[in-house]
């Protein structure tokens, strides 16, 4: 889909530039955008790089334990066909917290590992009710600080980089949140219908 | 709203401040750690450029053709009507379906309309809000052999409305 998606936009364009008479234009847009998502890439370096080293420090410190802690109580009443101590709960566990911190590189195996479990107890092909409450919150992503989207407004010269860190926080609360109760939504219309 | 520019302003370095505190109360070897962290950044940065240089280039050409402008153009009246930005419906329409192609135009779209415009501001809070539904379903599926989604895909691509709406009405309040 993306691949149709992103051939679809050069092409369109490029023959919307031929009946236009706009084929100048596009001519330099290629080879200067080239150029400058390059230095736009070099420029993610700063932050990143500075992100995941104080998270490789948060981590052996211990901060990500805690949160992971402090997060137990709610989702443990988000997922109520797990048990609480089953290893799923801490696979899950372990993935929001990654995900809260931008650590997506780290958040997808320990996802993979949560589905598994949550395989292990549903023993069936079918998506379990859990899974998809997972997936739900996983995709609407809950993160405390956007670093890339940080690093591309320093690179713009924006006057406030960070300005958008409280926006972004509350578009993801409301995001999570509308996920979950989406899901039980359809969850209740589902064994409403059985 | 100037708390919320506060907590803008702050969260980044008191976040360092209690990582810090708690290391060294530790004995950590905090700066080592920062230094074998830093490096996976640095991997990262590089394995986006290909992504971003692809997807740039395309939306660029569509942009300096004159066709985006056009379709923009021809959906304004329907979508100011709803109170959506019609700038950024390709970020909304790509966001659940790519994340790096979404990263490609909300940094094009920073560019464009400038970081410290409503567009610029819009973009990046969506960007940073939502993530990629259509990539993390076929990912964490397929990865475990599950074959029914059942309702996973509404409630995701629902969700991610929800977040995109969200996003426009926060963004007009916080900084319109």
């Amino acid at each position: 889909m993306v691949n149709l998606i992103w051939a679809l936009m050069a092409i369109v364009g490029i023959l919307y530039a031929m009946l236009n008479g706009t084929m100048d234009k596009v001519n330099k847009a290629i080879i200067e955008s080239a150029n400058e998502a390059v230095t736009l890439s070099i420029g993610l370096i700063s932050i990143l790089v500075f992100w995941l080293g104080v998270m490789k420090i948060a981590e052996a410190a211990g901060v990500l334990k805690l949160i992971t802690k402090l997060m137990r109580p709610l989702i443990i009443k988000i997922f109520p066909e797990i048990p609480k101590d089953h290893p799923a709960m801490g696979y899950i566990l372990s993935n929001f917290t990654a995900n809260f911190f931008g650590l997506g590189n780290a958040a997808t195996p320990l996802g993979i590992k949560a589905m598994q479990e949550m395989k292990n107890l549903s023993k069936s092909d079918t998506a379990s009710r859990s899974m998809i409450t997972f997936l739900a919150i996983n995709t609407s992503s809950l993160t405390l600080i956007p670093t890339t989207v940080i690093a591309i407004r320093m690179q713009y010269n924006s006057a406030s980089p960070t300005e958008i860190v409280g926006t972004t926080l509350i578009a993801s609360i409301a995001g999570v949140t509308s996920a979950v109760l989406i899901d039980r939504y359809y969850y209740n219309k589902e064994s409403r219908r059985k | 709203m100037s708390w919320m520019t506060t907590i803008s302003v702050w969260i980044i370095p008191c976040f360092l401040l209690i990582v810090l505190i708690t290391a060294s109360w530790k004995k950590l070897p905090s700066y080592e750690l920062f230094v074998e962290g830093g490096k996976e950044g640095v991997k990262l940065a590089f394995s986006l450029l290909p992504f971003l240089v692809g997807m740039i280039v395309a939306i660029t050409i569509l942009r300096s053709s004159g066709a985006l402008g056009a379709l923009i153009g021809l959906l304004t009246p329907v979508l100011t009507f709803i109170g959506v930005p019609p700038e950024v419906l390709p970020l909304a329409l790509i966001r659940p379906i790519s994340g790096t192609a979404a990263l490609g135009m909300t940094a094009e779209l920073i560019q464009t309309y400038g970081p410290d415009s409503f567009i610029g501001r819009l973009a990046s809070t969506m960007q940073g809000s939502t993530d990629t539904t259509l990539y993390i379903l076929t990912i964490y599926f397929g990865a475990v052999g599950i074959k029914k989604m059942r309702y996973a895909l509404k409630v995701g691509l629902l969700a991610d409305l929800v977040g995109i709406i969200v996003a426009i009405i926060i963004v007009s309040i916080v900084f319109g």
